[in-house]
């Protein structure tokens, strides 16, 4: 039996996900003090503060790596820093969109169509719970993505997952559709998540050690059991893809997407799969780097078929949610392909297409909130029918970022593409870079039918409708928008930036 | 003086000023559009007096770091084949907004939106002509489908939107095959001393001949879509059916050039041997077009369809030029590019009068417009005659080159091509004889023929297509010594004439 030793953290390093937490702990708080009438605006000043707090955090440790931020739990690098600050980025746009609480259930206990219900709506109650969820969800993914140990990160999992099952079944409409979504997101969650600790034994078992570092020097020293390795491998990849959402792990995705609130929505789609590829990367780029043998034809076969299958299905959807839906899931095999690059160039392709998909996400999900009518949103894609028309200056950011998902030429989204599809070929898998070029086109086509839809189709007659975006919304807006375009015309500052510090300490 | 940066400059700086104009001043946006494109034709013609003939080395070269993790730069230049075809677009767009004058009112948005679009595909158009680094090449070759997709579903006529959507698939496919191409070169030349998209480092690249075969295909492909070359034409009909005119000339006369100038700005620099080995192949196709595409042509009953598939026919003369490998098939495939554009232009801008008034653009409606409209009439006749290739104006000094120069390497096809002449003959005749000749039919007694506005639009084109048919040298003179430099860089010399020399 081993002594107890008393932890040394680094606090300063450790900041932003502090920050973070404690921003999550006052919001509790005012959840069980306040009174309601200040309850959202104080959720909203605190939620922002909190992240732009530890934005500032970020910049201020970005050169200051280290592995022994906590006991050798927590590794403060380039990558991570960069990873965390995109977290945040998108997450602070991503609560300007929930701030519209509009979207959310009044009572979100109230069983639906329950009398109960009606007299919460009716009271004006709003869900202000969702701030602090978001900001738990938030710390979650920070730490998921510095996590440097099996624990830690599984740790980083479950509390960046827990608060997001919850929130998917906040909606205010559809109400059942969204608990239904709920239910599912954690139950195949949960299960996903019993693969991966399965995963994580079986790396201690082979490594004798739970962190990435410890296993990292098994697998180079060779001497354990590559069964062991092998097992280890490919639980601990189930819970990783299933977060990502690749096939065949996405089954949940769609309905999620459609059933959560769409702020939520924009939150997970963009944040989650910041913070999961980033400890995906840093898992295989460290840990498993010199296994490639062991994983490569299988993260390959799996790419192929998450951006065919993704691009596929997604012609065939008449819903604008699903349709993102199957669009994040091709994106999905996009992005393995730079975690199969296994090269400095894949690292910071994957950040630099992580931060603009993330946040062309956001924006394109921002505008789905904005199309409504008496019932809500309005998630038909038929319906969206000349909303060029109506109000084109709302088709055209929408268009703008439907442009950036099919990879057009000065979009933040052709870079993105075209760097992480070359540090892929430059590591060998070409096949995967053709894969990805033809299902490219094959999304392309259902990106543009979007776009006819909006603009040369005339509007339906009925009550479908612009809202007028509120201010923070309309920040977002303009905000996806100009980085959108401000990446695809001058992307070299930020892939200068990203190329300097974006390297993996082991 | 940095010529192509201020060509390329001044339309957008034209859009920029649309853009501030209130929406209900339609008539100042038409104003300011011609302006700026008389203004960037101005500024293009200058800079043709400026360009060393001689000099078969880029000219007006510009290069600044873009993205510098990449080693892509902002790099700019051109040769004589590069410069007639910037002079054709800067020359063509001033023509077509004063043609098309009206073009934009029956559209789904504003008039200034229409301008807009037209200028920014200026730019574009100078941008891809102009560009010498592989990646801003290709970003201008797919940026500027977003425009004319824009002009063709929003401005355009009947299946405006499926027409649209086909063209940007077709399009953007063959740009993503492109795209594949453009990566293995960058990844390549990282191992082979450094990234880097310059055409001039990319030809010197060491691959294998699969790796250039493959290569080849990504690329060529991706031109012969544009071209278009059988057997990718068939968006071509239906966008040059839904366009307006004014759209029509621009898709044909400038867009579809850059699949030709790809071929041979990229295509044959950059793979010399894979070139040499799809030869056959790509001669065979050519001549394809050309026969398959007059038949079509014969065949058709829309005015517009019919000029769409004459330019399939012609496509196939320009490619045959280019892949003939002599300096007369080269010359004359660079020149046919510039004609091409004047004499689609000319046929595309009479037919839009023609069919705006008739309020048909099936060829059946007309009849006997000579009698009511004679200028009009005339025009398309002249338009029609330089399309057919008739001795002393501008198209038949290009189709007679091209096809000298590939008779003396691959007499079978220019035997087959010469074919082509025949049947444009009866392409051209059959439509005229139809619309112009004959007793005026019911239905076109009322027609008005050009007014003012038009007859300025028209009597440039007229005046290129005949001027260059008599004394073509101002052209060849810029054409010539690019041409022979491509030719002799990919290790080929003209064979000599094997009669009379004995």
């Amino acid at each position: 039996m081993s002594e107890f030793i008393s932890p040394v953290l680094s606090y300063s390093l450790l900041s932003p996900i502090l920050v973070v937490l404690a921003g999550a702990i006052i919001g509790v708080l005012i959840e069980a003090f306040a009174s309601k009438s200040i309850r959202p605006i104080a959720q909203v000043s605190v939620s922002i503060g909190t992240l732009v707090l530890a934005l500032v955090q970020i910049w201020l440790i970005r050169n200051s790596g280290s592995t022994n931020a906590a006991m050798k739990s927590v590794i403060i690098d380039g990558p991570g820093v960069l990873l965390q600050a995109s977290i945040l980025i998108i997450s602070i746009i991503a609560v300007f969109l929930i701030a519209d609480t509009e979207n959310f259930a009044a009572a979100a206990g109230a069983i639906p169509g329950s009398p109960e219900e009606r007299e919460s709506i009716a009271r004006g109650q709003q869900v202000t719970e969702v701030f602090p969820l978001t900001l738990f969800a938030v710390a979650g993914m920070l730490l998921f993505a510095v996590a440097s140990d099996l624990i830690t990160l599984f740790v980083a999992l479950e509390v960046l997952s827990l608060p997001l099952y919850l929130m998917a079944g906040l909606s205010r409409r559809r109400r059942l559709l969204s608990q239904e979504s709920a239910l599912k997101y954690f139950l195949l969650g949960a299960f996903s998540s019993a693969f991966f600790l399965f995963g994580a034994a079986y790396l201690y078992g082979y490594s004798g050690s739970v962190t990435f570092a410890g296993i990292r020097t098994s697998v180079v020293g060779g001497s354990g059991n590559d069964v062991f390795l092998l097992i280890g491998i490919a639980f601990l990849s189930i819970g990783l893809l299933f977060k990502v959402g690749a096939v065949p792990f996405h089954a949940w995705s769609p309905d999620v997407y459609q059933g959560a609130p769409t702020p939520v929505t924009a939150f997970m789609a963009a944040a989650t799969k910041v913070a999961a590829f980033g400890a995906m990367l840093r898992i295989y780029y460290t840990s498993f780097a010199n296994a490639e043998w062991s994983w490569r034809p299988l993260i390959t076969g799996i790419a192929i078929i998450t951006m065919v299958f993704g691009s596929l299905v997604a012609i065939a959807q008449r819903d604008v949610k699903r349709m993102l839906a199957y669009s994040s899931i091709a994106h999905a095999g996009f992005l393995l392909t730079g975690v199969l690059a296994l090269n400095k160039a894949g690292l910071d392709a994957s950040i630099f297409y992580l931060f603009t998909y993330g946040i062309a996400t956001v924006g394109a999900f921002a505008v789905v909130t904005l199309v409504r009518d008496s019932a809500g949103e309005v998630t038909d894609l038929n319906r969206w029918a000349g909303l060029g028309k109506r109000s084109p200056w709302v088709a055209t950011s929408f268009a703008a970022f439907l442009l950036a998902f099919a990879g057009i030429p000065l979009t933040s989204g052709f870079i993105g593409k075209f760097s992480i599809f070359s540090a892929a070929y430059e590591s060998g898998s070409k096949a995967v870079v053709i894969a990805g070029v033809l299902s490219s086109a094959i999304a392309a086509f259902f990106y543009i039918r979007v776009i006819v839809l909006m603009f040369f189709t005339d509007p339906l007659e009925d009550a479908t409708s612009v809202v007028i975006p509120s201010i923070l919304t309309r920040i977002t807006l303009l905000f996806s928008v100009v980085v959108t375009i401000f990446l695809g015309v001058f992307p070299s500052p930020l892939l200068d930036f990203i190329s300097n510090i974006a390297i993996f300490i082991r | 003086m940095n010529y192509l940066t201020l060509i390329m400059a001044i339309p957008l700086i034209g859009a920029a000023l649309i853009a501030a104009l209130p929406k209900s001043k339609s008539l100042l946006a038409k104003q300011f559009a011609l302006g700026t494109t008389v203004i960037a034709a101005v500024a293009t013609i200058a800079m043709t007096m400026k360009f060393a003939r001689g000099n078969t080395s880029l000219q007006f070269v510009e290069s600044y770091d873009w993205i510098t993790s990449f080693g892509i730069k902002y790099a700019v230049g051109v040769d004589g084949i590069a410069l007639v075809l910037i002079l054709m677009t800067a020359l063509l767009t001033p023509i077509v907004v004063l043609a098309g004058w009206n073009e934009s009112e029956g559209g789904r948005w504003s008039t200034k939106t229409f301008y807009i679009l037209i200028l920014v595909l200026q730019t574009m158009s100078f941008g891809v002509f102009a560009a010498t680094d592989v990646f801003l090449f290709y970003v201008f070759f797919e940026a500027m489908l977003v425009p004319v997709y824009f002009l063709i579903g929003g401005y355009g006529s009947g299946e405006r939107a499926a027409a649209a959507v086909k063209f940007l698939l077709y399009s953007l496919f063959g740009g993503l095959l492109m795209l594949a191409s453009i990566i293995a070169l960058y990844v390549l030349s990282g191992e082979q001393g450094g990234h880097t998209f310059s055409i001039a480092a990319l030809s010197q690249l060491e691959m294998s001949s699969t790796t250039q075969n493959l290569l080849f295909l990504g690329f060529f492909i991706a031109f012969a879509i544009k071209a278009p070359l059988f057997p990718f034409h068939t968006w071509l009909p239906d966008a040059a059916k839904s366009a307006t005119p004014g759209t029509s000339v621009l898709l044909l006369g400038v867009l579809d050039k850059v699949g030709t100038f790809g071929m041979i700005r990229y295509c044959l620099a950059l793979f010399p041997d894979a070139t040499k080995t799809f030869t056959p192949l790509i001669i065979t196709l050519s001549v394809i077009s050309i026969v398959y595409g007059a038949f079509l042509a014969i065949g058709a009953r829309d005015i517009k369809r019919l000029i769409a598939y004459t330019s399939i026919s012609h496509f196939g003369f320009i490619t045959l030029g280019i892949f003939a490998m002599t300096t007369q098939g080269h010359s004359g495939a660079t020149l046919y590019m510039f004609n091409h554009g004047f004499s689609t232009a000319a046929l595309f801008l009479v037919a839009g009068w023609m069919i705006s008034r008739r309020g048909s653009s099936t060829i059946a409606d007309f009849g006997g417009l000579q009698r009511v409209t004679p200028i009009m009439a005339w025009s398309f006749f002249i338009a029609g005659m330089s399309s057919l290739a008739l001795p002393g104006l501008s198209s038949f000094v290009s189709e007679f080159l091209v096809l000298v120069g590939t008779f003396t390497r691959y007499p079978i096809a220019a035997v087959i091509a010469t074919f082509g002449i025949v049947l444009a003959a009866l392409y051209i005749l059959i439509p005229v004889q139809r619309a112009l000749h004959g007793p005026t039919t019911p239905g076109n007694e009322n027609l008005s023929d050009l007014n003012l506005r038009e007859k300025i639009a028209i009597a440039p084109v007229i005046a290129v297509i005949v001027v260059l048919g008599f004394y073509p040298a101002p052209a060849l003179n810029i054409i010539n010594p690019a041409a022979a430099h491509v030719v002799s860089q990919m290790g080929f010399t003209d064979p000599a004439p094997t009669h009379g020399g004995k």
